[in-house]
């Protein structure tokens, strides 16, 4: 049991960094590679709003999460929206955007330095909770609950909201939803601005959870987060929460029967498993362009 | 007064060391320039006419600064204490290498051009692995004052250390730790994608072979992970006497906090990347009760060590750290092999090094083994109350 419950919860952080990576990468179809270096600001900031400010980490959230906000504002603006024209947009977003993230990550160099860094022992109640004779804390019980929220409110608001029918329209193609009408380039800021915002955010609770934050702990979740994406199936965020547990569970357990050497081996192993039998993911829906 | 009773500790003791060398003939200088730097007399009566040029390189800017000022800091202090001795006096060159491999082959490239007698140096390992080979090749005599990497004395007969391997300190570590805790089973973790955490893991598993502890399982992790819940777990249904971890200092805060906070209660045993004033201010609590063992520590009571502090205190407006005692400690065994054979040429400073036994320094009594690595006993310590204590 508490073998599933690490697993799950492990899983979870997984989840909160792939839902904000995939609100751009599978409804607008750009792939952000600058969202590790938000996670990593996010976390770097809030442990500077904590202990400079001395600020409860309550109030230490929202202003990451705006903070977040902002720079997903810049990112789109600055690597996305110059490069919108071109015919190989994705490749040179994808590009300029790992350009931005190290930017980023210079700054935050300059700022706070390269060591690791963390928030005081006492900025969040360090409460066990038992269940089922496994224990874990308030904190990883938290991250569960908000991956799941997340999940469901970013579902109901792309499938359901003003703004969510834009992004799928812009999607689908930029040009018909200019002509149609939808401000292209608010929608576009607002959805990086929401992605970032979640990573950011994502950043604070991960360091939380681990006790370490440094420039590079982005990174460390990126690749993860990408593996999850595909497994869940691009673009879908239950598909992003299922497909970061399940990555969470198979580590845990490879850890656990396989052995600690080979973890990294048997979840990718997995990935690959699940796309030779369902190339499109768990949750993805086969793309069919229609002429 | 304090540095003058340390320069009158280091003084004494090398007359007596100096006894045994009395019979080497110093061999003549290869330049006209070199000519002045053999003296006449041997040890504390050893008198050179002219400065021996000591130079070091050290991280002064850059990601290894904090450890690089330190060094420059005790490294003055010991030549202007061993300037007070008279007979030889030191004329010090320290230029940055800005954490920079590149910018320490122009450093080391000055150096060798300038004549310095030997080079002290540099700040990492990483940086160590590309110049010492250039003074090698020119034959320079170099002491490594902080690189623990292995394969840094290997790059050839010129290069020595002062700084303990982290193969040195382990097994003493263990050795202490069993003897406190009478250790029987205990499950070994470490990071098995770096050169450094890789290597204390071997000296990890073979101390514990040589003390008879069972190894109940053997737990791998990425330098990177920050989450070892999962393997905590199954390091905790095993029941350890204790948790013995290779990790440098990013995994081993996380680490040692998760482990208390899913109830861990065994003593935790690190490698060097433990011992780091980082490790107590990041895991707080959770720290209490981690062994590790080092090189150096500020409260041994090693009457040189004593006044070394007292006098780097005074002088700095700081207490000195690892780095500092191993700069200071160096310059005491280059003072040593200067006096051996009375002589600031490279050869002459290059056999001295290799026969220095038994040195007393601010780091206990030194020698030089075959491999040209220093020896001295190590100090394990324990976190107790948010400090580092002496284990005992």
């Amino acid at each position: 049991m508490q073998l599933f419950v690490d697993g799950i919860f492990l899983g979870s952080i997984y989840a909160l960094f792939a839902i904000g990576f995939t609100l751009v990468f599978g409804i607008l179809d750009r792939l952000n590679l600058a969202h590790a270096a938000v996670f990593s600001a996010g976390a770097l900031v809030g442990i500077e709003v904590v202990t400079r400010w001395g600020l409860s980490i309550w109030l230490a959230i929202p202003i990451v999460f705006a903070l977040g906000a902002l720079l997903g504002v810049l990112i789109e603006r600055i690597a996305f929206r110059p490069l919108a024209g071109r015919h190989d947009a994705h490749f040179a977003g994808l590009i300029s955007s790992i350009a931005f993230g190290a930017i980023i990550l210079s700054v935050l160099q300059a700022l706070y330095g390269a060591d690791t860094r963390r928030f005081p022992a006492d900025a969040f109640p360090s409460t066990r909770l038992e269940f089922l004779g496994a224990t874990f804390s308030l904190l990883q019980l938290m991250i569960l609950v908000i991956s799941v929220g997340l999940m469901v409110v970013l579902t109901w608001v792309v499938a359901k909201s003003k703004l969510g029918r834009g992004m799928r329209t812009i999607a689908e193609n930029p040009h018909a939803a200019a002509v149609l009408g939808l401000n292209v380039g608010r929608i576009s800021s607002m959805t990086f601005a929401i992605s970032s915002a979640l990573g950011a955010v994502a950043g604070v609770l991960f360091t939380l959870n681990v006790n370490a934050a440094n420039l590079g702990i982005g990174h460390a979740v990126e690749l993860k987060a990408l593996a999850v994406i595909i497994l869940g199936g691009l673009g879908s965020l239950p598909g992003a929460l299922i497909g970061g547990l399940i990555l969470g569970l198979a580590e845990v357990y490879a850890v656990n029967t396989v052995g600690s050497s080979w973890r990294d081996m048997v979840a990718f192993g997995l990935l690959f498993l699940v796309l030779i039998i369902r190339p499109q993911g768990i949750f993805g829906a086969r793309k069919v362009r229609e002429v | 007064m304090s540095s003058r009773h340390l320069s009158a500790i280091a003084g004494g003791s090398l007359l007596l060391l100096a006894l045994a060398a009395c019979s080497t003939t110093p061999p003549a200088g290869d330049d006209a320039e070199a000519g002045g730097l053999v003296g006449t007399g041997t040890g504390a009566e050893c008198s050179i006419e002219s400065e021996v040029p000591i130079a070091a390189a050290f991280s002064l800017t850059g990601a290894a600064a904090q450890y690089g000022s330190s060094q420059k800091n005790a490294l003055e202090m010991a030549v202007d204490d061993l300037n007070e001795v008279g007979g030889v006096t030191y004329a010090l060159t320290v230029e940055d290498d800005a954490t920079d491999p590149q910018q320490a082959i122009q450093v080391f490239d000055g150096f060798i051009s300038s004549g310095a007698s030997v080079i002290i140096g540099p700040t990492l390992s990483n940086t160590a692995k590309q110049t010492n080979p250039i003074a090698q090749e020119a034959g320079v005599p170099v002491l490594g004052v902080s690189n623990t990497a292995a394969g840094i004395t290997e790059i050839g007969d010129y290069i020595f250390r002062d700084s303990l391997t982290e193969d040195a300190v382990i097994p003493q570590t263990v050795a202490a730790a069993v003897e406190e805790f009478g250790l029987e089973k205990v499950v070994v973790m470490y990071s098995n994608d770096d050169a450094f955490t890789e290597s204390g893991y071997q000296a990890f598993a073979a101390a514990l072979e040589d003390e008879g502890v069972e190894v109940i399982e053997t737990l791998t992790f990425s330098k990177t992970d920050t989450d070892f819940r999962a393997l905590l777990d199954k390091a905790k249904q095993s029941d350890p006497d204790a948790l013995v971890v290779s990790a440098l200092i990013e995994a081993a805060v996380p680490l040692v906090t998760q482990a208390r906070e899913i109830g861990i209660d065994a003593p935790i045993i690190g490698g060097n990347g433990f011992n780091s004033p980082a490790l107590i201010s990041g895991a707080g609590e959770a720290a209490e009760g981690v062994i590790v063992g080092a090189a150096w520590n500020s409260a041994s009571e090693n009457e040189q060590n004593v006044a070394f502090i007292e006098a780097y205190t005074e002088r700095f407006d700081g207490a000195p750290d690892q780095f500092a005692a191993q700069a200071y400690a160096g310059m005491q065994i280059v003072d040593e092999a200067v006096r051996a054979n009375c002589s600031g040429e490279r050869e002459d400073i290059k056999a001295g090094l290799g026969g220095i036994t038994g040195l007393p320094t601010v780091l206990g009594d030194v020698s030089i083994n075959e491999n040209r690595d220093a020896e001295h006993e190590a100090l394990v310590q324990v976190v107790e109350g948010g400090k580092f204590a002496i284990l005992d």
